[in-house]
């Protein structure tokens, strides 16, 4: 029997076997699918307070540290938290920068300079039906600090979502059916290659109780690049407005149904009952399309708008305004530091027959889930004190989440700008120079007074206060004020202004490349100094002299060398749409000074590439 | 394209071999053509609600070139007109055709002469299978607004099994198969969205928020496309009713429900639902058969979804002749005729 028996046990062991194998491709797609996850996890952080009461996610974007999260994961911590890393290692982490109605925090993570980070993707490639992953620390699970790995598709894209109650609101986010809940949030929703495509902050809960019902959202991570280098900046970033309002018109047509006087778009052009066409390069067919567009940039950020009026087309570059008051986003700080840590663990919360989450039981809280032990992480109550790695990297100031790190981008924009300074030792400084028509061009400006002669005349101003030299010359926007203040930037540096710090990166010129913005406040005059990113130079700069006008505009080009530093030889001069003059700069002078130095005489070589500061 | 997008393509090309008479699935080999088909035929509904937990909004696809629309009898339609927004953002009215109570199906019809809407075959035979990959459209949390398409979820179908579920206190009608899924895909406001496979062909209704009996967990579930097409068929053949239509002059003896022979469960809440609470022995109703717990669904012709309609029907019926009444007996849908006792 058992002769017969044996081959076809053979028979039937091999048709299994057979059945069992498994095609190349799905095994190919497992070992890509788990090549991602092991890499997404390595940058994939969870966030615990200090106390080890609350926390969420984030992910890590630079090897030096840098990781994004949620202004809400952050809001209870202050200034330092912990990180845990699928490292097995907990590292101190400290806040950088703070996007409250966007709900995005920057923080660092300290102690390495190695860390494994992220790859941005871009969240406007993605699709909807795109397979996505989340990771995170739902439930503060991440005992261990793995991340959970949940995985779906993207539900929705570009969608708009109100401010639930506060002033968060998401703008042009993702949708995703990846399993999202308490705990995840500030982690990475990352497309199928694993790539950074959006930070996970929200979801639709509502009745189902505070877990995950297929509804999650995340900010796109293209929103937050526009935010980046104002986080960094270590700011408190606000949102923007355009200073005028929509209503759709039917057809896929907007029409501005509300308009500020006093803004950018008013003095740009556009007016009441004008379609409003193009914003951002995006065409706007609703109010919800321009909400999403609006929604994704920085206040101070100008944009391409496009408007339609009698059958006419417009186009302006508008600059975008604050889109809430400096006092209500410190209150939302405020608000939000008070708030308990809300993640709260899974459970039967809805008991009722209407599935209405029951009040009465509200004040029932499940007990809160057994967190790791975190080094330093006494019961002590606030104010908790900081690590002493944390505090070193820390200064409190209003308007910012830590002002520590505006100045080290103050610094870094003072390290690489020649021009810094580079008029130190000339307190009176006399600019010769000459316009395409060759009429001679002379500015001369000290702290006490200023000149400025040229073919429309010759212009005084003394400085007993800035308030004095106005706007003029008339037409110019205030240019003698703005010459003195660049004057006084390039003579004093930092210390000739009230207040001096980095803004961020903001589209400047007729191209609206990004530029880096010192912002500088004297006797309550905002200027505004570009510098170009690659080069370093101070290219250009924006004096205004009152909230609601434009300001005086100067562009600086064809750098020359002038003793130790640069100084720009062409000088552009704007305000509003118009160009007020144009000049060449023959010779800079130290009229305290006896002994003239200049830079060198006009080399049309110059003209050939070789200035390429703009 | 990802592995999970090949296995679309690949599973939607063996569905259009083998169906060659669901002739609106050729060509759909990507996503984003199943997708583009599926929100083409996915509206946004606005009705009557707002109120805390009662959302005045819903999911509904198109059924039909004229416009006809597939979606849940909810409160929703309670005014018998909706709002309905297309996916291309277009804004139009439309009325409440019917309503089948055995599986909460209603039918709208937009007010518009165009006859060249895109639209779900409703004669789409599937075989659904557990495990098979599913995509679950709707509009739930009213996420998308005007000409913002629709929210997809992406799941498995988990079970295919009977219905045993609830709402509030009140057990749901249909007891039938129904597919469960693994995604969480009846929110509020999904209800009237549809389940499709990976090719785009519809497999199910998205149902109403309901807990299962057994576990008290809400439900993820899809009622099978031929029982949304079998209902909307009831409702389109008027078995179910029609809408009850204000009479300018009443009959002057009017049917009674003293004269008729049964009382209804008492009107204790508005929309309470026109249950037989008692039939009086002897009487017309006794000897039509009609019994306590059966549900009117219509009177004389016209639909009955609660108490007061019935009442408002009555009105309308003459107290001497025969009065034709439909009722749902279980999930069994009773023709009776009731006869007046002192007819000639």
């Amino acid at each position: 029997m058992k002769s017969v028996w044996l081959p076809v046990l053979i028979i039937a062991l091999q048709t299994s076997f057979a059945s069992a194998v498994v095609p190349p491709e799905v095994l190919e797609a497992e070992a890509t699918r788990v090549a991602v996850v092991e890499k997404i996890s390595r940058s994939t952080v969870a966030v615990f307070d200090s106390q080890g009461q609350g926390g969420g996610s984030a992910v890590i974007i630079s090897p030096d540290g840098y990781a994004l999260t949620n202004f809400h994961v952050t809001a209870p911590c202050g200034p330092a938290m912990k990180c845990g890393l699928n490292d097995g290692n907990l590292y101190d982490a400290v806040l950088v920068g703070l996007d409250p109605p966007g709900d995005v925090a920057l923080i660092k993570l300290l102690g390495r300079d190695d860390f494994p980070a992220a790859e941005l993707g871009d969240s406007d490639a993605a699709q909807v039906g795109d397979k996505v992953i989340v990771a995170g620390n739902p439930f503060l699970l991440a005992e261990d600090y793995h991340p959970t790995i949940t995985y779906g598709i993207l539900s929705g894209t570009h969608r708009y979502q109100y401010p639930s109650g506060t002033l968060l609101e998401y703008a042009d986010c993702l949708q995703t059916d990846a399993s999202i809940n308490p705990g995840n949030s500030g982690g990475p929703l990352w497309d199928a290659e694993g790539r950074l495509i959006g930070i996970n902050g929200r979801g639709s809960f509502e009745k189902r109780g505070r877990v995950n019902v297929g509804v999650g959202y995340a900010i796109s991570i293209n929103q937050i690049k526009h935010f980046l280098s104002h986080l960094k900046a270590g700011r408190v970033v606000d949102h923007a407005t355009l200073g005028a309002t929509v209503a759709s018109a039917g057809n896929g047509r907007v029409v501005v149904d509300d308009l500020l006087e006093d803004s950018d778009a008013y003095r740009r052009g556009l007016r009441y009952s004008d379609y409003l066409s193009s914003f951002a390069g995006r065409d706007i067919t609703s109010a919800n399309v321009l909400k999403n567009a609006l929604g994704i940039y920085p206040a101070g950020w100008r944009v391409p708008v496009e408007f339609i009026r009698d059958g006419q087309i417009y186009e302006a570059n508008v600059r975008l305004a604050s889109l809430h008051h400096v006092g209500e986003l410190e209150s939302l700080i405020e608000e939000e530091a008070k708030k308990p840590p809300q993640i709260e663990p899974p459970g039967p919360k809805d008991k009722d027959d209407q599935g209405q989450e029951d009040d009465d039981n509200k004040d029932q809280k499940p007990p809160r889930i057994q967190l790791p032990q975190l080094p330093g992480a006494a019961q002590q109550l606030e104010p908790p004190k900081l690590p002493p790695e944390v505090e070193k990297l820390y200064a409190k100031r209003s308007g910012f989440a830590n002002y520590y790190f505006n100045e080290q981008q103050q610094q870094r924009l003072i390290d690489r700008c020649r021009q810094w300074k580079a008029l130190e030792s000339v307190p009176q400084l006399v600019i010769d120079g000459g316009d395409s028509l060759q009429h001679e061009v002379r500015i001369e400006d000290s702290a006490e007074e200023a000149s400025l002669r040229s073919v429309r005349g010759q212009f005084f101003a003394k400085f007993d206060s800035l308030d004095t030299a106005g706007n003029g010359p008339p037409g110019s926007g205030g240019m003698i004020a703005a010459v003195h203040q660049w004057h006084k930037l390039l003579h004093q540096g930092r210390e000739g202004f009230d207040e001096v710090f980095y803004f961020g990166q903001l589209p400047f010129g007729e191209g609206l490349q990004l530029h880096d913005c010192l912002m500088a406040i004297d006797e309550g005059y905002t200027t505004q100094f570009y510098f170009d990113l690659d080069s370093g130079n101070l290219v250009g700069m924006e004096h205004f002299t009152a909230d609601d006008r434009d300001p005086c505009l100067i562009h600086f080009s064809r750098f020359q060398p002038w003793q130790s530093s640069e100084l720009p030889r062409r000088w552009v001069v704007r305000f509003g749409d118009n160009a007020y003059m144009e000049f060449d700069v023959d010779k800079y002078t130290n009229a305290a000074s006896t002994d003239e130095e200049s830079i060198p005489a006009e080399d049309d070589a110059a003209d050939n590439g070789e200035a390429n500061d703009e | 394209m990802n592995k999970w997008l090949l296995a679309l393509a690949v599973g939607s090309f063996l569905c259009v071999t083998n169906m060659t008479h669901a002739q609106k699935a050729v060509d759909l080999v990507s996503f984003g053509d199943v997708n583009r088909y599926a929100q083409e035929r996915s509206v946004k509904i606005y009705g009557v609600g707002g109120l805390r937990q009662l959302e005045a909004y819903q999911s509904g696809v198109l059924v039909s070139a004229e416009g006809y629309i597939a979606t849940v009898a909810s409160l929703v339609l309670d005014e018998d007109t909706v709002t309905v927004l297309l996916n291309n953002g277009q804004r139009l009215e439309a009325s409440v055709v019917g309503t089948d109570p055995l599986l909460d199906v209603a039918v709208l019809k937009l007010d518009t002469e165009e006859t060249d809407f895109p639209y779900f075959d409703l004669t789409a035979e599937q075989s659904p299978y557990e495990g098979m990959r599913v995509l679950a459209y709707s509009n739930l949390y009213n996420v998308a607004t005007g000409d913002e398409p629709v929210s997809v979820l992406h799941g498995v179908l988990s079970v295919i099994a009977p219905l045993e579920a609830r709402r509030g206190s009140f057990s749901s009608r249909y007891r039938g198969d129904v597919y469960i899924v693994d995604a969480a895909t009846n929110n509020p406001g999904a209800a009237g969205g549809v389940l499709l496979d990976t090719s785009g062909q519809p497999l199910g209704m998205l149902g109403k928020e309901l807990k299962s009996e057994l576990t008290g967990t809400w439900l993820n579930y899809a009622m099978p496309w031929e029982q949304v097409s079998q209902s909307v068929d009831r409702i389109l053949s008027g078995d179910l009713g029609s809408a009850i239509v204000d009479l300018d002059q009443l009959p002057e003896n009017p049917a009674t429900f003293a004269g008729l022979g049964f009382r209804l469960v008492p009107s204790v809440v508005a929309r309470t639902p026109p249950y037989i609470d008692t039939v009086l022995p002897g009487s017309p109703a006794a000897s039509a058969g009609l019994m306590p717990d059966d549900l009117i669904i219509a009177l004389a012709g016209m639909r009955t979804g609660t108490h007061v309609d019935v009442e408002k029907a009555l009105m309308q019926v003459p107290g001497d002749q025969p009065v034709r009444l439909t009722v749902l007996r279980g999930n069994m849908l009773v023709e009776v005729e009731l006869v007046p006792m002192n007819l000639p």
